[in-house]
């Protein structure tokens, strides 16, 4: 029975910053689009849908790990599917039973979450093939950047949207709210203009690291 | 291969089992008040409520699993009959939308609503929902029986902003006219067909003394 080799990351904070920042699934891999568009209209809805999706990841993934040495490779997918779908419902049914209000608001995107890549690509990627506790580590910064991510939209297009935040008014009576913030197009604008913010700080940085090596490489 | 796969699909079986079983109760509950909450919004005064079922033979106390369309009949504290929640639902911009109305027999005229689902436009047509002006339209809405007591003797009507006159007359919003005009045909249709009922089997209604839990 064929399994995937081990490879070993020795466990350092990169292992959770990682998934914040470098490798952000959202911002940097450009994973997940469809929950990061479509129910970002309002900050509630980003935090629950980013717990949501952290506590599947985070679950499966070390699930996948423990059974990382049993699951033949040629199989893999399907079992992994399996798992990700089983955490999915528990979460479906954890959402129904906290609140159906929320429920409703996050509609089919909960179900969605089986089809989310960020989740898959982390078991093929990583828990398949590493140990335990950096899967849980590596899985929890993954997800806290797929909430950051999510919670970077939300609050914004809810402040421009509907003039509040969290559902408390911040603007007096005669605030006109940009409706279309919270439309599906808003989505993609915000989304664009936060890309914008990240590519023009990372291409930043990387201009100063060569500046810096030539400046080095000069004075030697 | 196999062995791996029977395991990992019973495992995920018996995890599922036992997060319905436990979610099970909580989810009821949660229905439960939710509509209590929306048939209390719709009766102002209303304390408690029971539940009724429209069958061929007319209203009677609603058992659980039965089919039909729901009433609720909202009581004061003093146990009296505050009035009936009735469901009702109309087309709208996107989708069905399903809104709940509270009506009164005593001053027989539609006395609250709400919108129980709906997908109408943020910033327009969810308006029907949120607007103070629109909602003024419901809180004393005419719904009279013509004098057979079969139908509304007054079909009530959207209008344009700003030109109602007749008490069974809504006055529209500007801006979200599809979803206003679906909520006005939303409450005439259910209104024609069950307020001849509800006033008939007004007895049934006033007779069931709420469960205090």
């Amino acid at each position: 029975m064929a399994v995937l080799p081990n490879t070993t990351e020795n466990l350092s904070l990169d292992t959770f910053v990682r998934g914040l920042w470098e490798e952000n699934p959202v911002f940097v891999m450009l994973l997940g689009m469809c929950p990061v568009l479509a129910v970002t209209n309002t900050t509630m809805n980003a935090i629950a849908m980013g717990l949501a999706t952290t506590f599947v990841l985070v679950s499966s993934t070390v699930l996948i790990s423990l059974l990382r040495n049993w699951i033949p490779k040629q199989v893999r997918i399907a079992s992994y599917i399996v798992i990700i779908a089983t955490f999915v419902t528990v979460v479906d049914y954890g959402i129904q039973a906290i609140s159906l209000e929320l429920y409703a608001a996050l509609g089919a995107f909960i179900q969605l979450i089986v089809a989310n890549c960020v989740i898959l690509g982390r078991a093929e990627a990583y828990a398949s093939k590493q140990r335990l506790h950096t899967t849980f580590i590596n899985s929890l910064g993954m997800g806290a950047g797929f909430t950051l991510a999510l919670l970077s939209l939300g609050t914004v297009r809810e402040i421009l949207g509907s003039g509040s935040l969290l559902g408390i008014p911040l603007f007096g009576e005669g605030f006109q709210p940009w409706v279309v913030m919270i439309l599906p197009p808003g989505g993609f604008f915000v989304l664009g203009a936060w890309l914008l913010i990240f590519n023009w700080m990372r291409l930043r940085k990387e201009r100063r690291l060569i500046e810096q090596s030539g400046a080095a490489a000069n004075a030697g | 291969m196999l062995r791996t796969l029977a395991g990992i699909a019973t495992l995920s079986g018996l995890l599922v089992v036992l997060v319905y079983q436990y979610t099970k109760p909580m989810i009821a509950e949660n229905e439960r008040r939710l509509t209590e909450q929306a048939v209390f919004e719709v009766l102002p005064g209303a304390t408690s409520k029971t539940d009724f079922t429209v069958t061929e033979q007319g209203l009677v106390p609603a058992t659980p699993g039965d089919s039909g369309i729901r009433l609720y009949a909202g009581q004061l504290p003093s146990g009296e009959l505050r009035g009936v929640a009735f469901p009702a639902s109309a087309r709208g911009y996107q989708d069905v939308i399903l809104f709940l109305f509270g009506y009164d027999p005593a001053c027989e005229c539609i006395v609250g609503s709400k919108v129980l689902r709906s997908t109408e436009t943020p910033g327009l047509g969810d308006k029907i929902d949120r607007d103070p002006d629109f909602l003024e339209n419901f809180v004393a809405l005419d719904a009279r029986l013509n004098t057979d007591g079969t139908a509304l003797a007054n079909a009530i009507q959207l209008v344009r902003q700003g030109t109602k006159v007749s008490p069974w007359e809504i006055d529209g919003i500007s801006g979200s006219t599809i979803s206003a005009s679906a909520m006005a045909r939303a409450v005439n249709d259910a209104a024609q067909r069950l307020v001849p009922l509800i006033q008939r089997d007004l007895a049934v209604l006033s007779a069931q003394v709420p469960v205090t839990e």
